[in-house]
């Protein structure tokens, strides 16, 4: 499928800021599940600072913004030729071990209920265990914007029985772990939702690693693997260790920020 | 208890090194040395060289006791020291550089995956990035112990950022202000060397990206409030660089800045004393304001090197500590040197057992602990202090290694009664760049409680001047 | 160097300048308080010395009465009064020891025996302290910090750093004493020539340590002009007003050639110059001597953001 991305966040500033600097993981994975035809990333008035590819495969790249300035607009722009993997991540490049990947961050902190939830799953092979835990979780925590924010941890969104995408991924993390299956996060964007209508946003998944598979992709938010419908970015330990960009200004003014994401499948 | 090994006196006879050491104690009458004694402390307070201890109360100008008694090895007790630390500086540097890339070490099983890879000193951040001359501690500092004329253990090595390096400086500046004869008396290699060496190997792993013919060091320090600040600002004056506070460095296009009363200037190497977790909230801790936002990004693609470079701990944490003779054999092809301190890990359950069972005769550690604090000596504790400690064990035995109780050497020490043994450890500082360097000497510190085998300042110890004679 | 460095330096010597000033308050004020009641009533000159120092309300509010004990208190010992001499010499401390190395040992040596010994007289009892003892000790320990740098400092943009925040508080602390004497210390305009009149006149420039000076260079009776002219236009003056400008201009003039780049900062301090070359006491007189020391202090402030803004901010391009 041909996907044509156009994501545009803008900050803004009640009071002009001294400089902004970004490390944005911005570009799509190179990998057999995705062919980038086109991909522009621009900063208003930004100078580009380093790039380097890190131990996960995703290419990272640096900017900064001179102040003063009170407006900021990250623009991408790309067409990407996506194929059906099955969920499966092929031919990405990376230097990070999955066992690197069973540690614990603060968001993905394992409390009592999930220690139950995951104890729940009962298949005898790892990708049994990973499918049925994204299922568990789909049915634990309800879909359901605004119900959540971007602190809210796997468990409080457990407790809550409702979230987002993001407190899905979460969970299915601490879950996978919890049952020794290496598991990260992952940003991205998504084409259609599972009832067909456009993805209006950013989105995430997790990925649990399967022994002899590989890393493989789980959306419990929408019940699927990843297939041709989704665009990976890239991973991290959680949401904030994956996030799209990652940034901060220098000076007393405090931030806005608007984002406008919209996925289209282009004509053959 | 004459078991333990007294580097000055053996089977009653001085031994050669500290030959004309006993002459000039002998002739020195209690008055002048308490005199020598005041005038050392009094240049001591004057220079400002004191310590504040974290979580303690009292006085935060303390300082660290001096004793005047100097350590002494002969050239060929130094000869075979310095082989084994730059032996082993090279084996941890090799298997940094192993763990963020290939991880070849554990691929052939002879380390356990888990205990590198879920370490919290682990980076994930820096795997796959190669640092200038694939150097990651550029400042090894391994504490050493000895127990007989030959007989030198490992206690712990120190990647990151060792401190007391300013100590050793000092108490050599300081015995050469007050006792001139005794230099020219004995042929004392100097130390004075260190900074400047620190300096050109801090230079020589500019990053590709610097073009200078001179790259621009910095050191930086967390401020003015932490206990080490002394050192930090000792050793920039030293070096001839600045030092600097986060606030003082930005991150703009492919480089880092300082700021400067004549506008930015750029950074090409930090020598930093503050822990990985607070060097970039745009990579660690968010909530860090020690740090610069954007500098791993300039690490990572080559606009800076940071020294040690982030991720270096993992090669010091006390439960790897274990397989670093493994690493000198695997990544050198050379027998260690220096041996380790046989160590049980109570995260393993027969080796939890055996070390539960001898608690009474066994140093038990935190893993992650330092300066002395949460450990138990066994055969110097109360049977509750022991019991206590069991329960600690017990909730928590991951946290925990056990060591057996050492016989360290004793070197006299100034004492209220005149002279007398006082137990020692060592820490020299090898610096590790485009060469490995070691200067001769380290810091040497005392017990000076009688009987006491904890030397960290925390807990009563001292320093003293550490001399190696020239052959 | 870095801007913080700078920072540190000039702030140093802000608070130095700021001890001594604190002590001069005091000793203006005992000499004055040792005068026999004036008819107004208006008895107690304590009072306005709170006003020159500009902590009236802060002081009232904690301690009510103002009695020279308690205003001893304010100016040497209170920690909460930002400008007291002890809170100044902690802060200058602070300042050097943040940037050490970038001081000479000498320079070091007495800010840290300044300040320990400080701490020394804080553990005394209060009774056997005599406000001249203190003031005293003030006035040696700045001088012995001042000479020290005057002796050893290296002749670098640290040392013009330094001065610049010497001449800033300069500037600023004798044109307000000048300025509390005429408006504040003086209760009524019939007093203007009396008895009562010049002997406050005599109080101020002695607690400036220009008593004598003043004679020397002028003899006879002590005028307002006089004094004005001294304190302001006369070029030997060492707390004067003019000469303070000039060693302002010196300073950065030199770091506009040291940088090889001029700023806003200069341009400021030549105007401030070229105003008191062309001024003269009539004309001061004839403005008002509070209108024209409350424009100098406006722009005593105005010159020092400008040498932040160009200097210890760390912004500039």
């Amino acid at each position: 499928m041909r996907l044509f991305v156009e994501h545009v966040t803008t900050y803004t500033y009640d009071q002009p800021v001294r400089g902004v600097v970004q490390s944005h993981r911005l570009l799509p994975t190179q990998c057999q599940n995705q062919l980038t035809h086109r991909w522009n990333v621009t900063v208003s008035d930004g100078m580009p600072g380093g790039s380097f590819r890190d131990g996960a495969g995703d290419t990272i790249q640096a900017w900064s913004v001179r102040g003063p300035v009170d407006r900021i607009e990250v623009r991408v722009t790309g067409e990407v030729t996506t194929t059906d993997q099955a969920g499966v991540l092929r031919g990405n490049r990376e230097i990070i071990p999955p066992v690197a990947w069973l540690d614990e961050t603060l968001p993905t902190r394992p409390d009592a209920a999930l220690k139950e939830l995951a104890a729940k799953a009962e298949s005898p092979t790892a990708l049994g265990l990973a499918h049925e835990l994204s299922a568990l979780i789909a049915g634990a925590i309800a879909y359901r914007p605004g119900a959540t924010d971007a602190h809210t941890t796997a468990a409080e969104a457990l407790a809550l029985g409702e979230g987002v995408c993001q407190d899905h991924a979460h969970a299915l993390i601490a879950c996978a772990r919890l049952r020794d299956l290496p598991a990260r996060y992952v940003s991205g964007y998504l084409f259609t939702d599972s009832d067909g209508k456009p993805h209006e946003a950013a989105h995430a998944w997790a990925e649990v690693w399967i022994e002899g598979l590989g890393w493989v992709g789980f959306d419990p938010a929408n019940a699927c693997c990843p297939d041709e419908r989704y665009i990976r970015l890239g991973c991290g330990m959680d949401a904030t260790h994956a996030a799209p960009i990652r940034g901060t200004a220098r000076g007393p003014g405090s931030e806005s920020m608007e984002i406008a994401v919209a996925v289209a499948a282009t004509q053959q | 208890m004459s078991t333990y090994f007294n580097e000055m006196i053996e089977r009653g006879a001085v031994r050669p090194p500290y030959a004309r050491l006993q002459g000039w104690v002998d002739q020195m009458p209690a008055e002048l040395r308490n005199l020598k004694q005041a005038e050392a402390e009094a240049l001591f307070r004057r220079i400002g060289i004191t310590f504040a201890v974290y979580g303690e109360g009292g006085d935060p100008d303390r300082l660290i006791p001096f004793d005047m008694f100097p350590r002494v090895f002969s050239a060929q007790e130094w000869f075979r020291l310095e082989r084994g630390i730059k032996q082993r500086a090279r084996a941890l540097n090799a298997f940094l550089a192993d763990v963020y890339d290939r991880g070849e070490i554990i691929r052939a099983g002879r380390i356990p995956g888990r205990l590198v890879y879920l370490n919290e000193a682990y980076e994930k951040a820096v795997a796959g990035i190669r640092p200038p001359k694939n150097v990651y501690s550029h400042i090894v500092g391994i504490d050493l112990v000895r127990t007989g004329p030959d007989e030198f253990f490992v206690l712990e090595d120190n990647c990151r950022t060792p401190s007391g390096v300013s100590y050793m400086l000092e108490n050599r500046e300081i015995m050469m202000r007050m006792f001139p004869e005794l230099f020219s008396a004995n042929r004392i290699q100097p130390v004075e060397a260190y900074p400047e060496l620190l300096r050109r190997t801090l230079a020589s792993v500019a990053p590709e990206k610097c073009t200078a013919t001179e790259p621009n060091v910095v050191i930086l320090t967390p401020g003015h409030f932490n206990s080490a600040y002394y050192e930090h600002s000792f050793l920039a004056d030293m070096m001839g660089v600045e030092l600097v506070e986060g606030q003082d460095l930005f991150v703009e296009g492919e480089f880092v800045w300082m700021r400067t009363t004549e506008g930015p200037r750029k950074v090409d190497v930090i020598y930093r004393r503050i822990d990985d977790a607070f060097l970039d909230p745009l990579c660690f801790r968010p909530d860090s304001m020690l740090g610069v936002p954007g500098l791993m990004d300039v690490y990572r693609s080559g606009g800076v090197s940071i020294c040690s470079a982030p991720g270096a701990g993992v090669a010091d944490d006390k439960a790897v500590y274990t397989f670093v003779p493994e690493m000198v054999r695997f990544y050198l092809g050379e027998e260690p040197i220096l041996q380790n301190v046989p160590t049980w890990q109570c995260a393993k359950a027969d080796e939890c057992q055996y070390v539960m069972e001898n608690l009474a005769d066994l140093v038990v550690k935190e893993v992650h602990g330092s300066g002395g604090y949460g450990m138990l000596v066994g055969p110097k504790s109360t049977k509750e202090q022991i019991e206590a400690f069991r329960h600690k064990i017990e909730a928590d035995p991951d946290n925990y290694i056990a060591q057996p109780t050492l016989a360290l050497s004793t070197v006299p020490s100034f004492v209220e009664e005149g002279v007398a043994p006082r137990h020692v450890d060592l820490r020299p500082y090898c610096l590790v760049g485009e060469r490995i360097e070691l200067v001769p000497g380290g810091l040497t510190r005392v017990a000076l409680r009688e009987g006491s085998l904890v030397v960290n300042s925390s807990q009563g110890g001292g320093v003293k001047d550490t001399w190696v004679l020239a052959e | 160097m870095l801007s913080r460095t700078a920072d540190n330096l000039f702030w140093m010597a802000r608070y130095m300048e700021r001890a001594e000033t604190a002590a001069r308050l005091l000793d203006v004020g005992a000499r004055i308080a040792m005068l026999p009641n004036s008819e107004q009533g208006y008895r107690n000159e304590w009072e306005a010395l709170l006003h020159a120092c500009g902590s009236y309300d802060a002081f009232m509010k904690k301690y009510g009465d103002p009695v020279q004990r308690n205003i001893e208190s304010h100016l040497f010992f209170d920690r909460e009064n930002p400008s007291s001499v002890v809170s100044c010499i902690t802060q200058a401390r602070e300042n050097g020891r943040i940037v050490r190395t970038a001081l000479t040992t000498q320079m070091w040596d007495a800010l840290n025996s300044a300040f320990q010994e400080m701490r020394q007289i804080e553990r005394e009892p209060r009774s056997d302290q005599s406000l001249s003892r203190l003031t005293d000790w003030t006035r040696r320990h700045c001088a012995m910090v001042r000479g020290a740098m005057d002796a050893t400092h290296l002749r670098n943009d640290g040392w013009d750093f330094l001065n610049i925040g010497y001449y800033l508080e300069r500037a600023d602390s004798t044109a307000r004493l000048l300025d509390v004497k005429y408006y504040v210390l003086l209760p009524h305009i019939d007093f203007v020539g009396s008895g009562l009149d010049n002997y406050q006149w005599r109080t101020l420039l002695r607690a400036m340590s220009l008593h004598r000076a003043f004679h020397w260079a002028y003899g006879g009776e002590i005028t307002a002009k006089k004094i004005a002219h001294f304190l302001i236009l006369n070029p030997q003056t060492p707390r004067g007003l003019s000469p303070c400008v000039e060693a302002l201009n010196l300073h950065l003039d030199r770091l506009a050639r040291y940088y090889r780049r001029p700023t806003r900062a200069q341009e400021s301090a030549r105007n401030m110059m070229a105003r008191m070359y062309e001024t003269s006491t009539e004309s001061i007189f004839d403005e008002g001597l509070h209108e024209f020391l409350t424009r100098f202090i406006r722009e005593v402030a105005d010159l020092g953001a400008r040498v932040h803004e160009a200097y210890l901010s760390g912004d500039v391009r």
